[in-house]
């Protein structure tokens, strides 16, 4: 990464992260750093490797070669990969958010709204019930629920509303790096411009660093700073997201930018 | 390490050398599209630039070089992020440093409105504001949104007085005061045009990139975007400019620079010829 006059350290530090599957390699080589109030989106078709970046940096992957750095809110730097399990879950609960594709992999089911906002205060040792029920409350008004349905389990939710609460489970705790992995896919065409439009009020608002992997150029175009673009386990271009999509310059960009319809 | 150009006296908030750009169309078997070759142009603050010249001349695409959209195929750009910092390269600058050139020295008003959706006119016009105050350091995670749902009083007083500047910028831009609270997508692109205005111009910042912004304006507005002009360039900022009215280009401008003097040749780039041609 080229040095440059701001001297903040970057929160997140990837180098050079390699996976293979038997013969086939997955990852090759991926580096790149992400800072405070960053979001980072990661595209490419299906097979292209992004869902691969995003495990590995999430410790949910060991990498072949390469290491994925993370600073602290205390300032220390981790090896994610060097942690212990624990260690790794303590962060995935306190620092770290991941907001899955598909709600139900994120969400418990069949408990209540609030007990699935809550969970990450637990851990972090809150036990007053009233305050606990309060913040869920909070965050549920934030992320557009009615708070009336803080009793109610998300299997009673529409796709967006879960999709919602999973956002507020994950960022009840201001987590410092939420990864996410095709937020937006899978939901109606309204349903995905109300959930954008909270995505990039929140990450500005908090000043999340986000790392976004999606395949829906307009959706980087809206959420993200930067750009990664990957093609068969490589980082084929890398830039601001504007420069990228108006003055695509990698074949493969060239590729993708044509083959949608204004993104 | 390159230094910027010498001409320290003048100290240019912008400065271009031998700027090139052509695009190559990988899904057209390399087709070499030249645009611009040899740009060179100082401009200083309190000038108002015009870019003279019919279209395909490649206005638009200098507007987005200086602006950091487009990345140039050869040549330096230079700016200065104010008047007690050292000029910037783009070419050189990290994607960080371009946002924060962006968000403080370069204001960019491009020909529509990239409307987003939900999103209020009245909020669109503030974001500037709030996002600036949003980058301050110390602004934290955990301070930017309190737990008890209600904004700190003293982030509240600042987002409502960046609110009170947009509806100033709205009012004078003409936008009826019950459009304001609506998303701006199903305005009418004269309404768009003038909310991006105000947008782009809410914030005064030293460097001021205009493409065509009275196209779809009447004269009324036409004559408050002129005087929005003229106001900047007073304070001091550096405008460069594209205007399809001769007479507001006349009203404004304190230079005109001929485009047909960057204008590349439409000529291919060696090795292209043979793959432009169908086999």
């Amino acid at each position: 990464m080229m040095p440059d006059r701001f001297d903040t350290p970057p929160l997140l530090r990837v180098q050079g992260l390699h996976k293979c599957y038997g013969a086939r390699v997955a990852l090759h080589d991926a580096s790149f750093d992400l800072w405070p109030g960053e979001v980072l989106a990661v595209v490419g078709e299906s097979g292209s490797g992004k869902s691969t970046l995003l495990n590995t940096v999430a410790g949910r992957l060991a990498p072949d070669a390469g290491c994925v750095l993370y600073r602290s809110a205390d300032g220390a730097v981790h090896d994610v990969h060097a942690m212990n399990l624990a260690q790794q879950r303590a962060l995935a609960r306190t620092e770290w958010g991941f907001v899955h594709q598909n709600p139900a992999d994120g969400l418990r089911m069949d408990v209540s709204a609030g007990a699935n906002v809550g969970e990450r205060l637990m851990g972090l040792g809150w036990r007053h019930y009233g305050q606990l029920r309060a913040t869920a409350q909070t965050w549920l008004r934030r992320v557009e629920i009615d708070p009336a349905r803080v009793d109610d389990p998300p299997r009673q939710f529409s796709g967006g509303m879960r999709q919602r609460l999973q956002i507020a489970r994950n960022l009840v705790t201001h987590p410092r790096l939420v990864l996410m992995d095709e937020p937006t896919s899978g939901l109606d065409v309204s349903v995905q411009a109300r959930l954008l439009d909270l995505l990039r009020r929140l990450t500005r608002e908090l000043r999340l660093a986000v790392l976004l992997v999606t395949h829906d150029l307009a959706v980087a175009r809206l959420l993200a700073h930067r750009m990664l673009v990957m093609q068969h386990g490589r980082i084929v271009e890398a830039g601001l997201t504007d420069q990228l999509l108006d003055d695509p310059q990698h074949p493969y960009t060239q590729l993708l930018v044509s083959s949608v319809l204004q993104p | 390490m390159i230094h910027p150009p010498a001409s320290a006296t003048a100290e240019p908030v912008l400065s271009l050398r031998a700027v090139a750009k052509h695009f190559v169309l990988h899904l057209r078997g390399s087709t070499v599209l030249p645009v611009l070759e040899g740009v060179d142009l100082d401009v200083a603050a309190g000038e108002v630039v015009v870019l003279d010249g019919p279209s395909g001349q490649g206005k638009s695409t200098l507007l987005k070089l200086i602006y950091g959209n487009y990345r140039p195929s050869a040549g330096e750009i230079w700016v200065r992020p104010d008047p007690t910092r050292s000029p910037l390269e783009l070419g050189r600058a990290t994607p960080r440093e371009v946002l924060e050139l962006r968000r403080n020295t370069i204001g960019y008003v491009s020909q529509f409105l990239r409307v987003i959706p939900r999103v209020s006119a009245l909020d669109v016009v503030t974001e500037p504001l709030i996002e600036d105050r949003l980058d301050q350091p110390g602004a934290t995670a955990a301070g930017a949104l309190p737990d008890d749902g209600n904004e700190e009083s003293d982030r509240a007083v600042a987002r409502e007085a960046a609110r009170e500047e947009a509806r100033r910028w709205l009012a004078r831009l003409g936008i009826p005061s019950r459009l304001w609270d609506l998303p701006p997508a199903t305005f009418s692109g004269g309404e768009q045009q003038r909310v991006n205005l105000a947008r782009s111009l809410i914030k005064p910042r030293p460097l001021l990139l205009m493409d065509e912004p009275t196209a779809s304006l009447d004269a009324g507005n036409t004559a408050t975007v002129i005087e929005i002009i003229r106001e900047a360039r007073a304070r001091g900022a550096a405008i460069v400019g594209i205007f399809h009215d001769d007479a507001v280009a006349h009203a404004v401008a304190t230079r005109r620079v001929p485009m047909a003097r960057f204008h590349a040749a439409p000529v291919p780039l060696p090795g292209s010829a043979r793959e432009v041609m169908p086999a």
